[in-house]
């Protein structure tokens, strides 16, 4: 979440969920919401419901843009040049919030002098969407008072996915629309906890509550409290892990309930990297594709099996409870961990784990007030909460940006780095779909869920299914430089002639294989979206 | 029948959900009324939800790999042996060779430790999660 944290200083959601439906304006941009967060979803649709006017900015005609006052079928990768173009729009017709940016914000000058030099026609051209469309769309957000964005993993998966963000940030900082309630930019964050793996410092470059463990400071705080030295150098991130190669630097590698043998998006390479590590040990509760590469495999109790906290998009954190004990011989991760450091020498034991969050209550601030007797008594509480009286924070950057001032940076087009040609003449996109959840590790494994959607499935337009003569539920290869997979076609109206769509559920046609290695540059992110390929009968 | 209230592990939402557990197995979800964000509905993975838990193929017993096979072991050895192999690594690359990988899907606590042992016992900030995915 690089970009929104250069910009507004902090990564996550600056809205409440519940915010949604309040708002009058909503942008929707690569995220398919109603299947990836069916409830935002539904805060949207009631909105939508009550008069709300809802923009959506998506190559694919989606269930969500069905519902939408415009649809902004973009083609993929060209995010920055609309959201350019609907700047110029709200500069040339004066609905810049002059005063907010002045008061609270930093580098304007420079983002309008880019947005001067900008053709419009010729932006337009770029996304594919008429100019006209890209008008309504920008008067609609700058002239409502309460406009919110919602963004998702289409949009922080392209090359470029760091400066979609921030193009985003732009836009709401242009027109004041931040740091009040029902307003702001909202990141919507896929896997249940992924925003509290990010908070509790499961990340290379940054102690809990994000303080870089490049600074002394805080080094000296965890050092005291840890009663250890600590290492100052920025580790690896899971890219320069995974993709470390035969003879890479990483050796051995402790994976904890995940699967990036299926999730990661160059397979060849990660399979080659685990297969050729020394040792590597996986803690999940399935057997994964991941697990039958390691040497030694923990049996983990499941989230129903044990006391913990989640943190939800909103920077809820909340309670979660054992409602069995572990089946089995599982044990949960907490317990595994605590047996390996003590076996290294290093003693982590804990009563229980609201003795552990009494510990992160002291280390980390924006969780100061967060022990297990408050989260039990209420649903839970949005990060900041700085100690024990603070009520939690509904929406963020209220008075001031946490870095201070809010940063516009302005951002210019950059192609995906590889477009159809002669050879590989479609474009591929990647996305999720409703039922199964990120790899499928767990969704696949429910019955219900995977009776009602168990083949990959390849959408494609009428237009190229006629001229490849294909039929619904037909067998088609596709072909990348990279790989080839076979998938199910199902003919579809949600993608443009020129285009294919399909997911990355399903460990029978692992997608990964196709896609590029290459990754956004600030944010380590690797390009999961768009990738040339060639559509053929098998 | 016993109801415990529980957080959906199927996406950020974060709905509030009730497990409903009979003779320790777990046979049912259902939405909590109250709840911010749930309101009294799911959507149908949280519906769902308790499908998973019991599943055949759940791993019951570490496993470890004795001639080029996964087989079921006792945890101390399991352990023993994780122990050992990350200690040895961790010395012979002077703390550079090991690399962890923390999931969005455990909780918190899970996370804080797993980056506490990183960071104190294997002496590298080698550490990162999915969330890029
Ligand atoms: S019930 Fe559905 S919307 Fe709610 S947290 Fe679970 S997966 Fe998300």
């Amino acid at each position: 979440m690089a970009g929104l944290a250069t910009t507004f200083g902090s990564g996550a959601m600056t809205n409440s969920i519940n915010e949604i439906e309040n708002a009058q304006v909503i942008l929707v941009s690569g995220s398919n919401t109603t299947e990836a967060h069916p409830q935002i979803a539904r805060r949207m649709l009631d909105a939508v419901d009550r008069g709300a006017k809802l923009i959506v900015i998506d190559p694919r005609k989606t269930l969500l843009a069905e519902f939408a006052d415009i649809h902004l079928d973009i083609r993929p990768g060209t995010d920055i040049p609309l959201l350019n173009a609907m700047m110029r729009i709200i500069l040339d017709e004066n609905l810049v919030d002059d005063l907010f940016i002045e008061m609270r914000t930093e580098n304007y000058y420079q983002l309008r002098d880019m947005l001067y030099r900008l053709d419009l026609d010729e932006a337009a051209k770029t996304t594919g969407v008429e100019l006209s469309k890209i008008y309504k769309a920008a008067q609609l957000y700058a002239q409502a008072q309460k406009s919110v964005i919602c963004y998702c993993l289409g949009i922080t998966q392209h090359i470029c996915g760091t400066r979609n963000v921030q193009s985003l940030a732009n836009l709401a900082m242009m027109t004041g629309n931040v740091e009040k309630g029902d307003t702001g930019v909202d990141p919507l964050r896929g896997q249940n906890n992924v925003q509290g793996a990010c908070d509790m410092g499961a990340l290379p470059n940054v102690f809990p509550s994000y303080q870089p463990v490049g600074n002394i400071d805080f080094r000296e705080k965890f050092e005291a409290a840890w009663k250890v030295n600590l290492p100052s150098k920025s580790g690896c991130t899971l890219m320069e892990m995974t993709h470390s190669g035969k003879d890479g630097p990483i050796r051995a590698m402790y994976i904890m309930g995940e699967n990036p043998m299926l999730s990661d998006p160059v397979l060849s390479k990660v399979e080659e990297t685990l297969r050729n590590l020394e040792f590597l040990a996986v803690a999940d509760i399935f057997l994964t594709e991941t697990a039958k590469l390691a040497h030694v495999v923990f049996p983990a109790a499941s989230f129903a099996e044990k006391t913990g906290t989640f943190t939800n998009t909103e920077r809820r954190v909340q309670m979660v409870r054992p409602a069995i004990a572990p089946i089995g011989n599982c044990r949960t991760d907490a317990d595994i961990i605590s047996a390996l450091a003590l076996r290294l020498g290093y003693a982590m034991d804990y009563d229980s784990p609201a003795e552990i969050m009494e510990e992160i209550a002291m280390l980390a601030p924006i969780y100061g007030g967060m022990q297990h007797d408050r989260l039990e008594a209420c649903w839970g509480l949005q990060w900041p909460c700085w100690d024990r009286s603070h009520p939690g924070t509904q929406f963020l950057h209220k008075y001031y940006f946490t870095r201070g001032k809010g940063h516009f940076v302005p951002t210019e087009h950059e192609p995906p780095s590889e477009m159809p040609d002669k050879k590989y003449p479609f474009l591929l996109i990647t996305g999720r779909i409703y039922h199964h959840y990120h790899t499928g590790t767990m969704t696949r494994k429910s019955s219900t869920l995977n009776r009602e959607c168990n083949e990959a499935l390849l959408q494609i337009n009428q237009v190229d299914a006629d001229q490849l003569k294909v039929r619904n539920g037909e067998t088609l290869k596709v072909t990348s430089r990279r790989g080839e997979i076979k998938l199910t076609a199902e003919i579809s109206e949600q993608v443009k002639p020129g285009s294919v769509y399909t997911t990355f559920h399903f460990a029978e046609a692992p997608i990964n294989l196709l896609c590029i290695d290459t990754w956004d540059p600030l944010a380590n992110c690797p390009e999961y979206k768009v990738c040339a390929v060639k559509v053929t009968k098998p | 029948m016993q109801d415990v209230l529980t957080t959906c592990v199927y996406c950020g939402c974060g709905c509030g959900v009730y497990l409903q557990a009979e003779n320790g197995r777990v046979v049912g979800s259902t939405a909590s009324r109250n709840h911010p964000v749930s309101r009294n509905n799911l959507c149908v993975k949280g519906w769902h939800l308790h499908e998973f838990i019991h599943h055949p193929d759940r791993l019951t017993e570490p496993l470890i790999r004795k001639k080029g096979k996964l087989v079921p072991t006792s945890w101390d050895e399991a352990l023993d042996y994780t122990a050992k192999e990350l200690a040895r690594i961790r010395d012979q690359t002077d703390n550079q060779g090991i690399g962890v990988l923390s999931s969005a899907k455990c909780t918190n606590e899970e996370n804080y430790l797993l980056q506490k042992f990183t960071r104190a016992v294997l002496q590298t900030n080698n550490i990162d999660h999915c969330a890029r995915l």
